[in-house]
């Protein structure tokens, strides 16, 4: 019994992650139409920018702050300068993403060296949370709460601003918003921001359970790809109910039949593409 | 603190000054330096081991001056970055364009099968770090020898101490996902079953699996304890989350000779406190070498030698004895293979002699983590001597059965 319920409570902690991972690259991908292969690279920055910033302010939640504005700038940056030189052009948008990525890692790697840095989990969370004699991990469940917030943060800013609104816009239909006078170009770069902030954020979130070490990047990006296809392209239920479902599969998965772990994972998002390639809350058709 | 290639240089033009000063007749005498190569991990996540390896055997080096024997050293150092197909093209590029004469390293399995070919092919006597089985088991290669340990060595004593001294009986055991896990494990298997135990539950996640999580949940409790069959910092990484999940007291901790290395322990908390490990090596064991070595290494890097550290301070010793057996002259490479094979020389973890396969036969100690002037160390608590890679087997009936794996010996135990 307690097998299931901590496998249970490790699955929302996974998902909870993934959902700070798949928002942005979700958002990024429905309005400018392109996946941003970065995304997994801003990710792994955000952990080791946290890394940097942890030695200097002991605080893990001021870090996950900062280190989201920093991967913030440098996303706003990426996209300014070299994605908007590409405009038009989603094959070398995808391969800049790509080349970038690379770049990142091996950033990292001067920096920060090969070692596996651990991220120190809060003092005050580290005993076990029990509950009826069966000990959950306290940081995990945090993880999870901090997901819901998010969601629901990110729910009220795409249905109830104006901000929001010219998003689902631009997500929708980006040729009729233009016309209307939706500055859309201004909007590419607030949402790769904003999703840059939530990988890099995601990163330092994560850092106590996965720690920063390098191939982190190229680890993440898969799952978030799979999230997006699986929950459909530019949406947030879709991303947040996506990230779910592969945090359970990916948990149970690797827990039950471990050497099949990866033909678990991929295999809905083959039935997806199958049979709803617009997937579950998918906006666009394709 | 890396050692950088200027540093490197400077230690090395040091040596070559205060030789060419010093002894110039012997130089004259004895020819050309001789060429060192050191085969390590400078990239990606076995680096932290590979530069205390670099570090220590500079400073074994530079200690004698560059000189042994007679006869100046010029190291060479190469990155495999812990890849079988780089460490190929390193040890040739060190073979052919620095032509070196003996090669100390590699550091992990995969890169020593990667040139075992190879350096039967050239004969270029190696010093291995890594520890893959075969290559001193059923398929000795004349050309390699190991002082370091295969990589269930010390895990057979830590089984026959856990089954006769600790008196557990039911065990579970997690390793890496790896060779060196696998054989790891193996190993504590036979001789802990063979002791009277049980082995009830074997996992073994990926090498670089983001969580442990899944496979703390899963673990057995009904168990005396847990053997620890990781690499590098995964041990580390298990035992935090281990504690967050509230399995701390609820069973014992024991592992293998990588788990709990220095190079990890002085990141560590309390949480690490009385855990046993089983290696050939630990910065506290009391001898005339180590007594020097140990406190120099932390004086240096600012932290204790491990596994990695003591690997190539241990070579370097090796390498030392050899070279005074055939006077210097390691051009005549199978007299060199010789004296290496017949030597025996004290170093920093014990006595060191080979068997007729090339591995060592030497100390294996039992270390309990405590706390000594404010640091985490591995205090020695009990020596078994003169260790051999075939425990107390006899080689040719061990040799008989196929090499230690995932699925060798069989697990007859295992509940679900």
């Amino acid at each position: 019994m307690q097998f299931w319920i901590i496998q249970t409570l490790n699955s929302l902690a996974l998902g909870g992650l993934l959902f700070l991972l798949s928002a942005g690259f979700s958002l990024i991908f429905g309005l400018m139409r392109i996946a941003n292969l970065t995304h997994g690279a801003l990710f792994m920055l955000g952990a080791y920018v946290g890394v940097t910033i942890l030695r200097v302010v002991p605080d893990l939640w001021l870090a996950a702050l900062l280190g989201g504005l920093l991967v913030a700038a440098f996303g706003g940056l990426l996209e300014r300068f070299i994605l908007r030189a590409l405009a038009g052009n989603a094959l070398g948008q995808v391969l800049v993403t790509l080349g970038v990525a690379f770049i990142i890692a091996d950033f990292c790697l001067i920096v920060w060296g090969g070692d596996p840095i651990p991220v120190p989990t809060p003092e005050y969370l580290r005993r076990p949370l029990i509950v009826a004699g069966v000990a959950f991990p306290t940081y995990r469940l945090v993880v999870i709460g901090i997901a819901i917030v998010t969601a629901i943060v990110l729910h009220l800013l795409m249905e109830r601003t104006r901000l929001g609104a010219m998003i689902r816009a631009g997500v929708d239909d980006m040729q009729m918003a233009r016309a209307v006078g939706i500055p859309v170009s201004r909007l590419f770069t607030i949402v790769f921001c904003l999703g840059s902030a939530l990988a890099g954020a995601g990163g330092i979130i994560g850092g106590p359970i996965l720690s920063a070490y390098p191939g982190l990047d190229f680890e993440m990006l898969p799952l978030a790809l799979i999230i997006v296809i699986l929950g459909g392209v530019g949406s947030l239920v879709g991303a947040f109910v996506g990230s779910f479902i592969i945090g359970f599969i990916y948990t149970f998965g690797s827990a039950l039949l471990p050497d099949l772990a990866y033909v678990i994972l991929f295999l809905p998002m083959i039935f997806v593409i199958a049979f709803r390639p617009r997937g579950l809350f998918g906006r666009l058709g394709t | 603190m890396a050692i950088t290639r200027r540093k490197l240089i400077q230690a090395a033009g040091a040596g070559i000054g205060a030789s060419a000063l010093g002894f110039p007749a012997i130089l004259r005498a004895q020819g050309d330096a001789i060429r060192l190569g050191l085969l390590t991990v400078k990239t990606g996540p076995l680096a932290s081991g590979g530069l205390d390896m670099e570090r220590a055997l500079v400073m074994y080096l530079r200690e004698r001056g560059n000189t042994i024997a007679g006869r100046k050293i010029e190291l060479f150092v190469a990155d495999t970055a812990g890849v079988a197909a780089t460490a190929r093209t390193k040890t040739q590029e060190l073979v052919e364009k620095n032509r070196v004469q003996a090669l100390i390293g590699p550091l992990d399995a995969g890169s020593a099968l990667a040139i075992d070919d190879y350096i039967r092919a050239q004969q270029i006597p190696t010093m291995s770090v890594a520890a893959a089985e075969d290559m001193t088991q059923r398929k000795p290669n004349p050309w390699f020898v190991r002082a370091t340990s295969t990589s269930s060595q010390s895990a057979h004593g830590m089984a026959d101490y856990s089954a006769r001294t600790l008196k557990y009986q039911r065990m579970a055991v997690i390793a890496d996902d790896i060779p060196y896990g696998h054989e790891m494990v193996a190993g504590f298997q036979r001789v802990f079953e063979e002791a009277g135990g049980k082995i009830v539950q074997k996992l073994f996640p990926p090498l670089t699996v983001p969580d442990y999580g899944t496979y703390l949940a899963q673990m057995n409790q009904k168990i005396d304890g847990i053997f620890l069959g990781f690499a590098g910092s995964n041990g580390f990484r298990w035992l935090r989350q281990f504690n967050e999940y509230g399995l701390k007291g609820k069973t014992n901790v024991v592992g293998g000779m990588t788990a709990l290395d220095e190079a990890v322990l002085r990141n560590m908390g309390d949480e690490a406190l009385g855990i046993l490990t089983a290696c050939w090596y630990s910065a506290e064991i009391d001898n005339p070498v180590n007594r020097k070595f140990s406190p120099a290494f932390r004086a240096e890097a600012k932290y204790d030698p491990g596994f990695y550290a003591a690997a190539t301070y241990v070579n370097g010793a090796v390498f030392q004895a050899a070279m005074e057996a055939v006077k210097g002259k390691i051009e005549d490479k199978s007299g060199f293979m010789n004296a290496l094979r017949a030597l025996k020389v004290d170093t920093c973890r014990g006595p060191v002699a080979f068997d007729t396969y090339g591995n060592v036969v030497g100390n294996v100690y039992i270390r309990k983590v405590e706390r000594k002037e404010g640091r985490l160390v591995n205090s020695v608590i009990h020596t078994y001597p003169n260790v051999s890679q075939f425990w107390t087997y006899k080689p040719e009936e061990f040799l008989k059965n196929p090499v230690y794996s995932r699925d060798w010996p069989p697990a007859k135990n295992l509940e679900s």
